[in-house]
């Protein structure tokens, strides 16, 4: 009796939980499956069928003519900018605001954590202004720069919460070994917090790759674009009645992402609900 | 030792780059926002200080109250499902997955990762009509339910159910990981206690899990208002606001006040309402939080 109501509640599980699995991943299955389709197989075909084979031209011709090409390039210089200056900035001065010894500690940890309850869009009209004044709009390192001050308070908060797990006895047993405080940032710390500064970096990939609304106020010319901006236009002008370029446009964007995720899940999944909890 | 670690040349370098970009590009213009909502007229041009004159506009803005009203009808379900259901789908995964936890997780989180314009686009095409019917209407279509099949987007009357249903669809997974964590911490013994004592497992989730998981309902309440609130990317890539006005959000029409329509100031004093928006409903659920825990 408790048995087969035991079999069915985990049937009825396990149905719930396939349910909501294709509801997850078809549709993205179904975007990469369209990129392969010729304008015929669209028309001529259901929604549902299959590629009868794996075209790139869909692929070629978003990448020529939607400047799909150029804005790629552009988001990855501005990804990979960002992400080498996150490190560059946000390193040190997590090290500084839990090991070291200064008088306006605190202070400067909550000054930076200003940045994390406040939402972007109060800041972004004066930001454009200043971006304009000193010419650093339609510019890809304007763009790696505000990346980079935007990430900042959550970076910093989640790599002080690394250091302060760091023992002070290993760095004051390095210092009685004769080395600097950049040996011991640089040869000691660093190396034990490859797991922290993955979580950093692939939140910086995220933040900067799917960017639209920075990209959109400070870039207004087309070879400067980022992939979300080009995107949009991308639809507006070419998507409306052939798809088969703007899938694969999609494709573009989406794939750089699933990629990272299969190798590096582990990390993008803590980096974005810690986001989430401390934002 | 503290000679070391005190070495001012060293925490100066440490700290000044990111304090520097920092107060640059975040802090002053956030605290220039809030002088620009004096002013009228574009800076550079016409920039005149104008009072009280912007926030008196708002009052006569028919335009930012439909806005706010879509953004709160908008709250209220993306918020309240994403955390009935990313609680619901937690607690299926963890009473109901016996074996793979691990990989139906990492599944389930693949649309938060996602980059949010592709996966607007990605459901203009899922909704659209023409010029053929996209996954949505062909689903209606081949099961016979013919009536449903429309442009879902295009029609004033779904189209923001459109957009919650995406909304729902991307950032749900985040919600269930964080339900899931919450309820894995949860210490296995008071579980194991009501067990013998022949609880159910229904008393189990609502007498001992759903209480004991409060400081994570709460956090997620916070989390999820607050991006409900600033909710921009996602309209923006679907619908454009549109149709007329019926799914702009106030993110949107303050970007189109200050750039497509060249009022920085009256723009500021609307970021100003989204930040006092999100202050006010986090301090809300903090309070009504509280009170509980007070009883």
């Amino acid at each position: 009796m408790k048995d087969s109501r035991h079999i069915v509640s985990r049937s009825i599980s396990m149905i719930l939980i396939a349910v909501l699995l294709i509801a997850a991943i078809y549709p993205v299955l179904w975007l990469i499956l369209c990129t392969f389709k010729t304008q015929t197989e669209f028309t001529m075909n259901s929604a549902f069928s299959l590629p009868k084979s794996f075209n790139f031209e869909n692929y070629i011709k978003a990448w020529n003519t939607g400047n799909m090409g150029t804005s790629f390039v552009n988001s990855i210089i501005c990804t990979a900018g960002s992400m080498l200056l996150i490190v560059i900035t946000a390193v040190p001065l997590s090290f500084a605001l839990a090991k070291m010894k200064w008088k306006h500690r605190s202070n400067i940890n909550g000054y930076i954590l200003i940045g994390m309850m406040v939402p972007i869009q109060v800041a972004l009209i004066p930001l454009f202004t200043i971006y304009n004044k000193i010419g650093f709009t339609n510019s890809r390192i304007g763009l790696i720069l505000i990346y980079t001050a935007y990430s900042l308070p959550l970076s910093v908060t989640l790599l002080t919460g690394f250091f302060e797990s760091v023992p002070n006895e290993m760095i004051e047993a390095a210092v009685i070994d004769g080395c600097s405080i950049y040996q011991v940032v640089g040869k000691i710390v660093f190396p034990l917090m490859t797991n922290s500064i993955m979580t950093v970096l692939t939140l910086q990939f995220m933040s900067s790759w799917n960017d639209l609304i920075f990209s959109q106020t400070m870039i207004s010319k087309t070879e400067m674009q980022t992939i979300p901006t080009a995107l949009i236009m991308f639809n507006g002008s070419y998507g409306q009645v052939d798809w088969g370029p703007l899938f694969a446009a999609m494709a573009i964007a989406v794939v750089p992402t699933l990629v990272l995720y299969m190798f590096l899940s582990k990390f993008m999944i803590r980096g974005l609900t810690a986001g989430a909890i401390k934002g | 030792m503290n000679k070391v670690l005190g070495n001012k040349k060293a925490i100066a370098l440490f700290i000044l780059p990111a304090v520097i970009l920092f107060t640059c590009l975040v802090f002053i213009p956030l605290i220039w926002s809030f002088v620009y909502t004096f002013f009228s007229g574009q800076p550079g041009l016409d920039f005149k200080f104008a009072g009280m004159k912007n926030y008196a506009r708002i009052f006569a803005d028919k335009t930012l109250w439909v806005t706010v009203k879509n953004n709160l009808l908008y709250v209220v379900v993306v918020g309240g499902a994403q955390i009935i259901l990313g609680f619901l789908i937690a607690m299926l995964i963890n009473f109901g997955v016996k074996k793979h936890q691990n990989l139906v997780r990492t599944l389930l989180f693949v649309p938060v990762v996602l980059p949010g314009v592709a996966v607007a686009q990605m459901f203009i095409k899922i909704y659209a009509i023409t010029p053929q019917y996209g996954l949505l209407n062909s689903f209606f279509s081949a099961v016979g339910l013919d009536s449903l099949v429309k442009g879902w987007i295009g029609d004033p009357k779904t189209a923001m159910l459109a957009l919650i249903i995406m909304d729902i669809w991307k950032a749900v997974g985040m919600y269930i990981l964080v339900f899931y964590s919450g309820i894995i911490e949860l210490p296995e013994d008071s579980v194991e206690a009501a067990r013998i004592d022949g609880a159910t497992t229904w008393q189990i989730i609502t007498k001992i899990q759903i209480p004991q998981l409060k400081p994570v309902f709460r956090m997620a309440i916070v989390i999820c208002i607050t991006a409900c609130f600033k909710v921009y990317d996602s309209p923006v890539a679907l619908t454009g606001g549109g149709p007329g006005t019926t799914t702009m959000m106030p993110s949107m029409y303050m970007y189109n006040t200050a750039f497509n329509y060249a009022q920085f100031g009256y723009g500021s004093v609307l970021a100003v309402i989204i930040l006092i928006e999100c202050a006010i409903f986090t301090f809300v659920v903090g309070r009504i939080f509280k009170t509980k825990d007070g009883e």
